[in-house]
């Protein structure tokens, strides 16, 4: 049944603060979601004053900073800074995005970070993506083709490649998943924005010789019509893709077939 | 304690195969009614301040009476499907989703029903 009252641990307390030491002359305050779920605590929001000139333009920089200098048990995902591995998605400032290619200089007031929304957090700002990864999974993402294959490539036209431009960059950091209202009420059942795109990676790939299985799979109330085309998703897409129109072009393809 | 895999949990009870069928229905339903109700509402400002002959003569028409039920059965049925939509994300619990989506039905149905009954007495009453 719909649920009115909050899970256990959900509260969100006030934490310690970490002023910045003396002398600092650009000073923003960032405001970390805290919470190690062994503790039995509730989580916190810790707040840690950093001197902007001391550190570097981006979320991940000051983020970075404060585990090297202010406090070490601070747990977060990154590796590659450069928007490409996904690894640090977080809601910064209310929207995910990734820390590494979001400059302090966009966020106005203090920079609040959360982990991504409506995930089970194994640790601060580190969610349990399991259940994503396990439905990127299950659309087969690999090339399905019972041609035999030849002995060089298998050929593309550039008009058949052009198709999966705004699909190939997408580096499931699941920054649209987890900012997808449907995807927090039936996680289990829909699918998701960065599932669902990925999956579309594959119908439109000309070498692709699977569609039909594919649309089959996905034609189903809960793993793909969830989709309300909110558009959260697009709106959040760090790499500006769209989620939100490869999904339309799903339901249309399945729509096109009948 | 759920020890499953989590693609064990994904893939569930698999693709129910089923889904656009209902999807379509809404997109054709939805397309159907914008004409309608704008014949409805150009229909009754025509007659504000009218009396009850006015209105019974206006109905009695052939024309405005066909359009009159599909617009009720049309309506009605994109409510039902839209509202099947919003128990299904909202409602979690199998038991408590069969028996919401059970009364939506029946009360959409009970209610389009009393409608079109209602016009059909009005265009051949006496």
């Amino acid at each position: 049944m719909v649920e009115f009252t909050l899970p256990a641990n959900s509260k969100v307390g006030e934490g310690q603060t970490h002023v910045a030491g003396a002398g600092a002359t650009r000073v923003r305050r960032f405001r970390v979601y805290r919470y190690d779920p062994d503790s039995g605590e509730n989580p916190r929001l810790d707040t840690f004053e950093v001197d902007l000139d001391q550190c570097g333009p981006m979320v991940l920089d000051a983020l970075i900073k404060i585990k090297d200098e202010v406090d070490t048990t601070l747990a977060f995902r990154r590796s590659c800074r450069e928007g490409v591995c996904g690894s640090c998605a977080f809601n910064i400032d209310g929207t995910n995005t990734l820390a590494c290619i979001k400059p302090i200089a966009d966020i106005k007031g203090d920079v609040r970070i959360y982990p991504l929304p409506h995930m089970p957090v194994v640790k601060d700002l580190v969610a349990d993506l399991s259940l994503s990864y396990a439905q990127y999974a299950s659309v087969k993402p690999w090339m399905q083709a019972d041609t035999p294959p030849p002995t060089h490539e298998r050929l593309q036209s550039p008009e058949e490649r052009a198709k999966l431009d705004g699909l190939w960059e997408c580096i499931l950091c699941f920054c649209c998943q987890t900012s997808c209202p449907s995807y927090w009420w039936n996680p289990e059942r829909y699918l998701g924005p960065a599932v669902l795109l990925q999956a579309h990676r594959w119908i439109v790939d000309s070498r692709d010789e699977a569609a039909g299985q594919r649309l089959d799979e996905l034609d189903d109330s809960f793993k793909l019509y969830r989709c309300h085309t909110i558009m959260n998703c697009t709106n959040a897409c760090p790499k500006g893709l769209n989620p939100g129109k490869a999904i339309g072009e799903i339901k249309s393809a399945i729509a096109r077939r009948r | 304690m759920e020890m499953r895999s989590p693609l064990g949990r994904v893939r569930g009870l698999g693709s129910a195969k089923d889904g656009v069928a209902h999807w379509w229905a809404q997109r054709v339903t939805a397309v159907a009614l914008v004409p309608l109700t704008l014949w409805f509402v150009v229909s009754v400002v025509s007659l504000v301040g009218a009396d009850y002959a006015a209105y019974k003569a206006w109905v009695g028409m052939q024309g405005n009476l066909v359009l009159l039920v599909l617009l009720i059965v049309i309506l009605f049925h994109h409510t039902q499907l839209g509202l099947q939509v919003v128990i299904e994300d909202y409602v979690h619990g199998e038991a408590a989703k069969v028996v919401s989506l059970m009364v939506i039905k029946f009360t959409v149905v009970l209610l389009g029903a009393s409608c079109v009954l209602a016009v059909l007495r009005v265009s051949f009453g006496t």
